[in-house]
This record gives structure tokens, sequence and C-alpha cells, in this order.
């Protein structure tokens, strides 16, 4: 009951809410929620103790799901080391969520419906850690894709919001294709889609191939780049990321949440879980570094030019996934893991720091509209300190510890996709450190450029809304540290146990701890320069930013308008498939088949029958009629000789 | 004791003593209809829970068929009154006697003129639903498949909107074509074996040569049902011309006769030339997946988008029945009972705005959260499962179905997990233009919440494909002996052919 509670728990609270949100009995719905979250972390943290710390793997059935002949899909959860970190994460992060929504949300009348979305989102994320198998896994995946396109769309009546909400939804879809096609390519090989019973043998299947019209691939390679697809669009990663940027429509505590600590990390989830296939499967890992570092590249570059205070985040989480998927793809799974967890908290303090300060400006998320407030929203202020330092690696922050951890792994794995991603990250760890300052400081330093007015109102958050922060602060500060010697660092092998597989001849993890010293200082430095960098471009000489924009001209465009992935989308995919939907409908259905099928033969009946047109329901009685006479005439056609 | 009853014939015939109520009915046109949709309500109602019957008496390891009654019809002739169930008719009757009740709920309202030929008309039409499923006998089979139509095509005919004629007769125009052609191989078929016994006939080995000729004939019947690209065209006008009801009932359960009949006859008794046609059938369906995914795109009626989603689900359908494979049939057969549902309950969230608005229309709409919640909620839900979300029935069956299509062949199922992509597509925009927005039209802000009569509709649907898409086994168990026994027959008599050969 102990384990089922940890995932049913929010569910129920989910289900409460939602029904108290049908009588506005909103503190009942606030207090449903929250406490079934808040029960679930305590548990949480003593499956943490007994499951990572204590080295036991639980598997707990719960019911029957999909039998059909040998595909057998079981509700059952599982609990090991993977599992548990996330557990701590998403109901960790969940619980300060639930808490700061409560001050957040505080005036909007649907605040018990809000409730009952994040309740659920923690319930499929839940799921999403917990499966056992590759379909309960999947059900996870679809349920937090409705629990985000449900926070996203929340204000329904916002066309962006619910356009978004819609993208959101259609990008996963692409993505899941991929992992569906993943789910049936694994089945064919290992005829099971339960982890123990695919990882039972991996190595076995290395010489087995999947065939494409006489197109011979490796099975490994096939089901390892498929599911990858999957996690590219949980995940944000370049291709599959445009809905991630978009999705900043939601209110700010979802994108904490979903958009940042946890939902969009369930990619780099799936590709750790499924560790064991993918290692053998070195095209694939390298499609993951490539993938993932071009992906920290791209995102960093485009959240440099953005103005929307929650879309430069966006793009930094973008980002930062790349590098847990570089990570991955080097075979340091454990570093991709350690730095899923850091990130967790820095990024969730930081939107939630952006909500606290978009809540004081009056609902403004425009940069260019902000500034000269720190002195009013110091603890805000103090916090979105905290969360920058960590998120751009300074020294004994949280993101020092994690993201050097990841280049030094991708520069250990001495291959020339590991130096590339070493080389694109580096390049991205400057640039992070920019953007973070470049917000820091036009958020809150400089003169005030809101109304006076807004900045009459400018205030502190409530209590309910800062004290969720502290903790997400300490985790921004401490995690690193304490984590280090877990994660990654002596005590791993026996951490991680079983639950994460790195095939003996793939040394990155070990060689990380002996890069030499410059590769060790090279992303502080960096870092330090980005800061440096952001303090002259906009406190300095606050005219340079602009002079380089235009100077660049066409490049800044590119980078202003995100590479113009959406404009291209939108021109291949979406606007030729409504166009070319109707043209079907016209030419295919009514201009072809009407026209030659029914059609046709009713003007030829219609000239026959002519005399019986005008009767309005005689239609139907007609050719009722005609039906019997047929069955008549071939009746007596049989039984007058045929055959006999 | 109700074992010992005749309980098949019983069910297939107890709506007709509804009929008979209706037609003893006297009083004013007022009264009439009153008493006419409560009489109706009950006996199909009783219907329902009297069929339930079937399913708790029904033993799932039990090989052959249930329930069996016959009778002889014609001495001598090999022509017989038999009835009975199995793994794959049970869960339909269900559906049709679960359906029916529910459809004339839905018509409560909206139905004002000649209610009390309308309810004979859905009372006939339930006898000839069930009494299709559970016949076990060709000729039986034979009327009831077509008996079926007529009190349809009266429902489009007399209740339909402006253009009925044109919709009514472009749908009897495609069936007479198939129907004709399926009863020539009939004919046939009594001819050589003798008998029209449904199981002697699955028994009869026809040689290749024949079973090709006859599978074409029966193929021609059945695809117009389902309906199959490019004989579809007819569903999506009778659609939008029949009221609510009917199209609850169409898309329900009509258009399962088709896959039906494909696992009753194509497969166990023409399994050589259902292998032969498969890779044909492939092709259709995955044309249908994707051609009828995009025509919805562009759809600007309601109820003209969500028939071509059927259609395209009706794809997956008979990829999975001749993929030949286990999981492949289970998920057909998971799917068409899940689409029976979530259809139904789509075909009823337009039926439940546009007797507000009177008007399919898209563009209409906006904004109708403000105004009716509840229905969003439900609305929401229905949409969902019908893109296959895991959690409801929808997933459930596709997810089978792909496995299937992925051991047939790697190009089927990637083919048509495109229509993942592309159902969510239309759906979540039918559902964002419908839905969500600004209401500025006063006309959107005075409708007004679902009722009660409506809340009752959508709940037991809701909560049936919520059960489904949990815990499947519900159905897939009672199915799993039939399907593979299928299996096993097919695969006994390809593996004896190819002995032969």
């Amino acid at each position: 009951m102990f384990y089922q509670a940890i995932v049913f728990l929010p569910l129920l609270g989910a289900i409460a809410a939602g029904l108290f949100s049908l009588r506005q009995q909103n503190s009942a719905a606030i207090a449903v929620s929250v406490s079934g979250v808040v029960i679930s972390f305590v548990l949480s943290l003593f499956a943490f103790a007994h499951v990572a710390m204590g080295g036991n793997t639980e598997i707990v059935s719960v019911a029957r799901w999909i039998n059909s002949g040998t595909f057998e899909a079981n509700w059952q959860l599982r609990f090991d080391t993977l599992t548990a970190v996330m557990l701590i994460v998403v109901t960790g992060v969940s619980s300060c969520v639930h808490i700061y929504s409560v001050g957040y949300m505080h005036h909007d009348k649907a605040i018990a419906r809000f409730m009952a979305y994040l309740s659920l989102f923690t319930f499929a994320m839940l799921m999403l850690v917990t499966a056992d198998n590759l379909v309960q896994l999947f059900f996870g995946w679809e349920g937090v894709g409705v629990a985000s396109y449900l926070l996203i769309g929340f204000w329904y009546h916002k066309e962006s919001a619910h356009t978004a909400a819609m993208k959101a939804f259609v990008v996963n879809r692409v993505g899941d294709f991929g992992f569906v096609l993943g789910i049936l390519a694994i089945f064919t090989l290992t005829a099971s889609v339960s982890f123990d019973a695919i990882f039972a043998d991996t190595a076995s299947y290395q010489n087995a191939v999947i065939t494409f019209s006489g197109i011979s691939l490796p099975a490994l390679e096939v089901v390892s780049i498929l599911l990858f697809i999957g996690a590219m669009g949980k995940s944000a990663q370049l291709g599959l990321h445009t809905w991630l940027p978009d999705a900043m429509e939601g209110p700010t505590p979802v994108s904490a949440l979903i958009h940042a600590a946890t939902m969009v990390t369930a990619g780099v989830f799936l590709v750790c879980r499924m560790s064991p296939v993918i290692e053998y499967a070195p095209v694939a890992l390298d499609v993951i570094t490539i993938v993932g570092a071009s992906t920290a590249i791209f995102a960093a570059t485009v959240g440099m030019t953005q103005f929307d205070i929650k879309r430069v985040i966006a793009y930094s989480t973008c980002s930062q996934l790349g590098y847990m998927f570089f990570a991955a793809g080097v075979s340091a799974y454990p570093a991709a893991m350690f730095h899923l967890t850091t990130h967790a908290f820095f990024k969730a303090l930081l939107f939630l720091g952006a909500g606290s300060v978009i809540h004081a400006l009056s609902d403004e998320q425009d940069l260019r509209n902000m500034g000269g407030i720190w002195r009013k929203v110091p603890v805000t202020y103090t916090m979105m300190w905290v969360g920058s330092l960590a998120l751009a690696g300074f020294p004994f922050f949280a993101g020092f510890y994690s993201k050097d951890m990841i280049l030094e792994a991708a520069y250990g794995a001495h291959t020339s996709v590991g130096m590339l991603a070493f080389w694109l990250g580096c390049a991205a760890a400057l640039l992070t450190a920019f953007y973070s300052w470049r917000l820091l400081i036009l958020a809150f330093h400089g003169q005030p450029r809101a109304s006076a007015e807004v900045m009459s109102h400018v205030h502190e958050s409530p209590n309910v809304m800062t004290l969720p922060l502290i903790p997400l602060a300490l985790g921004a500060i401490f995690a690193g540290w304490a984590g280090y010697e877990l994660f990654v660092g002596h005590d791993m092998a026996v951490f991680w146990g079983d639950s994460i597989f790195i095939l003996p001849t793939h040394t990155a993890m070990e060689a990380a701890h002996h890069v030499p010293l410059w590769v060790k200082l090279l992303p502080i430095v960096l870092a330090t320069s980005g800061v440096l960098g952001a303090y002259i471009a906009y406190v300095k000489m606050p005219h340079l930013p602009g002079k380089i924009a235009s100077a660049c001209g066409g490049f800044y465009d590119f980078l202003f308008n995100k590479w113009y992935f959406d404009e291209l989308y939108d021109r291949i995919f979406v606007r030729p498939a409504v166009v070319f939907g109707g043209w079907l409908w016209r030419r295919g259905d009514k201009g072809t088949i009407d026209y030659f099928g029914p059609d046709g033969l009713s003007a030829l009946v219609g000239r026959l029958s002519a005399r019986l047109v005008h009767i309005q329901t005689g239609y139907v009685y007609h050719y009722a009629f005609a039906m019997m006479i047929g069955v008549v005439v071939l009746l007596s056609w049989y039984f007058s000789g045929f055959g006999r | 004791m109700i074992s010992s009853w005749p309980l098949l014939s019983v069910i297939t015939f107890l709506p007709l003593t509804g009929v008979l109520f209706l037609m003893l009915i006297r009083g004013n046109e007022e009264a009439i209809a009153a008493n006419s949709r409560l009489v109706a309500l009950w006996v199909s109602g009783f219907t329902f829970v009297l069929s339930l019957y079937l399913y708790v008496g029904f033993d799932p390891e039990m090989m052959g068929y249930q329930f069996e009654e016959r009778a002889d019809w014609i001495t001598g002739s090999g022509i017989s009154y038999h009835l009975g169930i199995d793994g794959i008719s049970m869960p339909f009757i269900l559906l049709a006697t679960f359906l029916t009740p529910l459809s004339i709920l839905a018509s409560w309202k909206s139905i004002t003129h000649r209610v009390r030929d309308y309810m004979i008309a859905f009372l006939v039409l339930e006898v000839m639903m069930v009494g299709m499923f559970a016949s076990l006998d060709m000729l039986m089979f034979y009327l009831f498949f077509e008996g079926v139509l007529i009190p349809m095509f009266i429902i489009i005919g007399v209740w339909g909107g402006a253009e009925r004629v044109y919709a009514a007769f472009k749908f009897f125009l495609y069936t007479l074509l198939g129907s004709v052609l399926m009863l020539v191989c009939m004919l046939v078929m009594y001819q050589m074996a003798g008998t029209t016994d449904i199981p002697a006939l699955a028994a009869f080995a026809f040689s290749p040569e024949i079973q090709f000729w006859l599978f074409l004939g029966f193929f021609a019947s059945f695809a117009v049902k389902v309906p199959m690209w490019p004989v579809h065209t007819w569903l999506p006008d009778a659609h939008v011309q029949a009221p609510t009801a009917g199209s609850m009932i169409l898309a329900g359960v009509l258009l399962k006769m088709g896959g039906y009949g494909f696992l009753r006859f194509s497969l166990p008794m023409f399994p050589d030339a259902s292998e032969y046609f498969a890779p044909f059938i492939f092709v259709l369906s995955i044309v249908a997946v994707i051609y009828t995914s995009l025509v919805a795109l562009a759809q600007s009626d309601m109820k003209k988008l969500i028939a071509y989603s059927s259609v395209a689900h009706m794809g997956f359908v008979t990829i999975g029945i001749f993929t030949l494979t286990e999981q492949g049939i289970a998920g057909a057969m998971f799917q068409m009972i899940s689409h029976g549902l979530v259809s139904a309950a789509l075909f009823f969230c337009v039926g439940v705005v546009y007797d507000r608005l009177h008007t399919r229309e898209i563009s209409a709409y906006g904004g109708v959260v403000d105004a009716m919640p509840r229905y969003a909620a439900f609305f929401m839900f229905m949409m969902l499962a019908s893109v296959g979300l895991p959690g409801t029935s929808g997933f459930v069956g596709e997810m089978l179905v792909l496995v299937g299509a992925w051991e047939a062949s790697h190009w089927v199922a990637i083919l048509a997990a495109t229509g993942l992509i592309l159902g969510a597509c239309y759906m979540l925009w039918l559902y964002r233009r419908v839905v969500f927005g600004r209401a500025e039209k006063p006309e959107i802000l005075e409708m007004v919440a679902l009722d009660r009569r409506e809340v009752m509709i959508f709940v037991p649907l809701t909560i049936l494909v919520l059960w489904f898409g949990i815990y499947p086994a519900t159905l897939l168990d009672v199915m799993a002996y039939t399907v593979s026994d299928i299996m096993a027959n097919v695969a006994s008599d390809l593996s004896i052919q190819t002995v032969m050969r």
C-alpha cells in the first residue's frame, strides 16, 4: 500500500479537487490537492531511503491491463534508484509548486480546476517514472502530455493560449509516433514490453536486424532511435522543440513544474531507463549526442535575443536539456540524471521567481518594460540570483557540479562527437551566463521602464509564494555538493545499482574524473566572461546591444525569429495539410468518387424513374421494394435450375 | 431457470413487444408522443438488462457457440433457425442493446413529429441489429443484415435534414451493389455445401479458386458497411442528414457490421483468399487512414468531420483483422467496440449543441465552455478517447492493431501510425474552434447548460470508455478464445494448403 500511495494519492487529490471545483468549493479543492502531493513527497523520502540508499528494488503489481496472446502489459510499479531519484524531484518540486500556486492563482476563480490539473499531472508523471513496462510508461507519457495541454490552455479565453496548447499536443504526437513504433519494434524483438524481460539479455540481440523493404537495419539501433524520437518530442530537442517556448502561455507555476523541472525531463529519463538497450546502439548514441549538443547551442543563441522573461528561461531549459542528452549520448547517464536533478531545483526556482516578478509588475512579461525594482522585491531578487548562479555553474552552486561533470564526461569520451559536444557545450555555457545576467539586469536594475501606475503597485509576493522558493533555493545551492558522491562520485556504482547500465568499454564517466585542469577551469572562465559581457552590454554601454543587433542585421533577425522553425513548419506541414485535405475532399470524394459513383448512377436512375421523383419519402420505400424484387428474382433464378 | 429459456430469441425479439404496445397507444398527439417515448425507453432498457445475462452467463473458456438455439426452418434443406453467440458476437449484442436506450433518450426532445413511428423504427432497428449478431444461419444473417437498413433508411429519410433524400439514396445505392453480390455468393455457397449453417460452412473447405470469388462478393458488401475507402462517401452525407440518435446508432453499431462480417465469414470460410487479399486491404485501409484524416481537416461541418474520422478509425479495424494475427484481430474487435462508444458520444456532443443553436457549422461556435462547462469536460474526454489516449478504450484497440500490423509488415504499422498524429490534429482543432476561445456571440452565451437527461447519456458512455481503457480484460478475456480459434483455423487451413502445393 505504501508504494501505491505515493503514486495514487495525487490522483485522489486530483479527482477530489475536480469534484470540488464543480461546486466552487475552492478551499477544499486546494486542501485535498496540496495534501495529496505533500504526503506523496514525504512517502517518497522513505521510498528513496529504502530503494536508493538501501539498494533494494521493489516491484508492485497493481492490476492486469492489456493482455492479448503473447502481448502482455500490466499495471505494475517499479521502484529502483532511477525511479527513486525521479520521485524526489517530481513530488518535491510539485509540492513547492502546489503551495506557490495557492498564492499565485489566488485571484483566479478557476483555482480549484487548476489545482486538480496540477495533481493530475503529478499522478501521470509518477506513473511515467514508476512504470515497469514501456506501455505503462507511454500511459504516463501521454498523461503528462494531456495535463500539459490542459494547463497551457488553462486560460482558454486567450487565443494564443489554446493555440499553444494544441501545438504542444500535436508536436508531442510526432514524437509519440516514434515512441509507439519503438515499442512495436522492441516487442517483436524481445517478445515482451516489460523492462526486466527486455533487459534480461540485450546483448544477444546485437546481431538482430529489422528489415524495411529489403533493407536490413540493426534492430537495437532502430529501436533506440525510434524511442529517442519520442524523447525529442517530450524534451523539446532541436526539430521538435517549437512547442516549448509557446507553452509559456500557461500560468507560470505550470512552466516551473511541467516545462522546466519534470515533464520535459521525461525524455532524458527514458533514455537512461533504456540504457541497457541504447548502450548496444553506437549510432543511436552518436545521434543523441549530436542532437543534444546542437540543441544546447541553438537554444542558447535564441535565448540571448528574446524579450519575454519566460521565453528566455524556456530557451534556457531547452538548452540545458540538450546538455543532459549529450551526457547520455556519451554514456554518462549518471551525469545526465545528476544535472536533471539539480536543474529541477534551480530552474523551478528561476521560473517561480520570474512568476513573482510578473506578479509584482501586474502581469508584465516583457523585459523591455521592467527594470529598477530590485529594492522593492528583495526576496525574489535574491532567489533569482541564486537560480542564475546555479544555472551558469558558478563554483559550489548546484549547476557547477552537474554541468561541469557533463562537459568533462563529453571531453573524457575521447570521441569526435564527444569533442563536438564538449565545445558546443562550452560555447553554450558562455551564452548561458550571458543571457542569465542579461535577464537579471534588465528585469531588476537600471531605470524603471514600467509606467508609474504599475511601479506604484510593485510589491514583494506573499509568504505563500516566497516560502516554497526556500527549499528550491537550498536545492539550487546544496544539491550539487550533497549529491556529487552518490550520483557521479565514488558511490556511483552502488547508488545506481542495476537501474543504469553502462558497457565496460564506455568509460566517459570514469575518464571525466581525470581530465586536464584546463577542461575543469574552462567552464568557470566562460561563465565569468558571460557575466562580464552582460554587465558591459547592459550596464556599462547600454547602447551596445542595439548597435550589435543592427550591425548583424540578418543574423540577429535569424536568432530573434528562433531560426525560423515555426515559419518553416507552417509552410511545409501545416498549411499544405489543410490545403491538400480540402483538395482531396473536393477533387477526390466529390469530384471523382461521387461523380462517377452514386451521383452518376443517380442521374441515370433519375432519368429512368422520373415519375417517382416527386414522392418525398417514396424514395426509401421504393428502394427497399427494389431490393426485395432483387431477392425474389435471384431466388427464383436459383430454384429454377441453377446448379442442378 | 433462466438458462433453459431461449434467451437469445427473447432478447432479439423483445423490442417487438414494445412495437406492439406502441401501436396500441391511443389519445391525442401529445399523449401518444409522451407515451411512445416512455414505452420505447422502458422496453429497450429492459432488453439491455436482460442482455447483460449474456455477459454474466458467458463462459469465456468454452470453445464454440453458447446460448445456442436451433430449429428446423425448411426441413431437409439445410436451412434452419439457428442462434448462438461466441466471443466476437456477444460484445456487439451488448453494444447494440446498450446504445439503443441511450439513443432513444437522446431523441427525447429533438424529435417532435411522428414520435410513435420514430420509436417503432428504433425498436425494429434493435431487433435487426441483435438478430444479425446472433444469427448462426447464413440466410437469417442475410435477412437481418439487409433488414437493418430499412429502419435506418426510414429514420434518415423521414426525420433527417434538408437533403435527407439524397443521403438516403446514396446510402442505398452503395448498399444495394454490395448486397446483390453477397447474395449471389451465398447462393453459390449453399449450392456447394448444401447448408446455410454458419459453423458448418466454416468447417467446409472451399477450394482456393472459389474462395477468391466468394471473398470478393462478400467484400463488396462488407467494405461498404465498414466503410472502406473508396466506398465511404455515403457515410458523411448519411451522418449529416441523420438525426442525432440515427448517427449514434449508425456510427455506433451499423459500421461494425462490416468488420463483424469479415470475422464471421471472410476469415473462417475463405482463409486463403483472406491471406491473398490482405495486402490489397492494407492499401485501402492506409489510404483510408491518411486520406480521410486529411479530408477531415478540411471540414467546416462538425458532423462531417466526425464522420470522416470514423472512416479513419475503421481503417485501423480492417488493418487489424487482415493482419491475421491474434493481437491484430483482438485489437480490431476492441477498436470496434471502443469506436462504437466514442463515436456515439461524439455524435451526441454535436447533437447537444445542434439542439441549442441549430447549426453544425464549426465557425458558428467558439467559447462554448463558458456557457456549458460540463459539456466541455465530456466533449474533451471523448475527444481524447478518439485520439487514442492511453487510459481510454481508444488506446487499447489502436495499440493492439499496431502490434499486429508491425508483425504483418513494418510499413503498414508505420503508415497507420501516422493516423495518431493526424487524428490529434483534426480532433484538437475541432475542439479548439468549438469549445475554447472567448464567447462573443450572444447566442453562445445564452446556451443552456447540460440538463439531467443529457448528463445521463454522457455518464454511462464515459464510465465505459474509461473502464475499458483501464481494465480492458473485461472485453479481451471474453474475446480471447474465439479470436485464437479463428486464428488457429486460418493458420491450419493455410498450412494444409501449403503442404498440398
